[in-house]
C-alpha cells in the first residue's frame, strides 16, 4: 500500500514528507510503548502511535521505520517534525482512534503486522 | 575507534542521541544495516534506562573492523535482582515513564536479544554497567536463532 493510500484511508494530514507519498509499505504496527516496538517489530512497518514525543521519532529512526501516524488527532511538535525531516521520514496525523485507524488500514488491505514470532 | 557520550539524567528528550550518533557512524562505515539496527536498539534501550533509573551516565562505543563493544555505565541505584530485571515485562519504571512510551519491562531483554555477547554488573547503591558486543560478520545473531547466550568473560 502506498503512503498516499494510507493518507486517504485515514483521512490523515501530512505533517512531514509530503514529497514521498508514493513510498510502498507492506505492514503496520500500532503501539504506544516504544520498547515493544523495538522488541517485536521486524519489518519496515508503518508505526501508528498515540505517543507524541521525540522518542517516537527516535525509535522509528532506529528501527528504519519511515512512516509514523499519530492517532487520536495528535500533532507532533516542531522539534519532532524537524527531526523527522532530517531523517527523511513521513509523519501523518489522523483523527481516528488507534483501534479505528488500525481497523481501517486492515480493511483496506494492509494485513501484515511485521513483527517477529511471539512465543 | 572510541567514542564517548554523556547521557543526561535530567532531560529525557535527549535520551537516544548517542545511539542515533553511533547508528550514523556504523552506517558510514558500511556495516550491514541489520547489524546496525541491533546495535542501535541495544544501545538505545540502555540509554533510556540510564535516563529513567540512574540519573544519566556514560556511554562508550569501541569500534574495530570486526565488532563493536558498547559499554554503558552509571552511578545510579543499582539492580538488586538482575534475574528478575531480565524478565520480559518486569519493570520498576514509574507511571510517568510509561506515559513517555517506556517502562514496558523489555529494555534489558531487548539488549540481550540484540547483542552477541551481553554482560551486566550491578551493585546496589553504587551503579550498573552493561557491556554489549556485536560482531559485524554475517554470523547468525542470537535474535535470529531465538537463542540466548551469556557474555563470555
Amino acid at each position: 500500500m502506498t503512503v498516499r493510500k494510507i493518507v486517504e484511508v485515514l483521512d490523515a494530514r501530512v505533517v512531514a514528507g509530503e514529497g514521498d507519498l508514493d513510498l510502498e509499505v507492506g505492514s503496520a504496527c500500532g503501539a504506544d510503548l516504544m520498547s515493544d516496538v523495538m522488541a517485536f517489530v521486524k519489518e519496515k512497518v508503518v508505526l501508528l502511535t498515540g505517543l507524541v514525543n521525540p522518542q517516537a521519532i527516535r525509535t522509528a529512526d532506529l528501527m528504519d521505520i519511515r512512516v509514523v501516524v499519530f492517532v487520536r488527532g495528535k500533532s507532533p511538535s516542531e522539534d519532532m517534525v524537524e527531526m523527522a525531516r532530517e531523517n527523511g521520514m513521513i509523519l501523518l496525523s489522523t483523527k481516528y482512534s488507534m483501534f479505528l485507524a488500525c481497523g481501517r488500514l486492515y480493511e483496506a488491505g494492509l494485513k501484515s503486522g511485521g513483527v517477529r514470532e511471539i512465543d | 575507534m572510541r567514542y564517548r557520550y554523556l547521557v543526561p539524567g535530567d532531560d529525557f528528550s535527549m535520551a537516544g542521541k548517542a545511539s542515533a550518533e553511533v547508528k550514523r557512524i556504523l552506517g558510514q562505515l558500511g556495516i550491514d544495516p541489520a547489524i546496525v539496527k541491533r546495535v542501535s536498539v541495544a544501545m538505545y534501550e540502555a540509554e533510556i534506562n540510564m535516563a529513567i533509573h540512574a540519573g544519566g551516565g556514560v556511554a562508550e562505543a569501541d569500534i574495530s573492523p570486526e565488532r563493536i563493544v558498547v559499554t554503558m555505565a552509571d552511578e545510579g541505584p543499582g539492580i538488586s535482582d538482575i534475574d528478575l530485571a531480565m524478565t520480559e515485562g518486569y519493570s520498576t519504571a514509574p507511571e510517568w515513564i510509561r506515559e513517555l512510551g517506556f517502562g514496558a519491562g523489555m529494555g534489558l531483554p531487548n539488549m540481550k536479544r540484540n547483542a552477541d555477547e551481553f554482560g551486566i554488573e550491578s551493585e546496589v547503591g553504587r551503579g550498573t554497567k552493561v557491556t554489549m558486543l556485536v560482531r559485524f560478520a554475517a554470523a547468525a545473531p542470537a535474535a535470529a536463532q531465538g537463542a540466548e547466550r551469556e557474555a563470555s568473560p
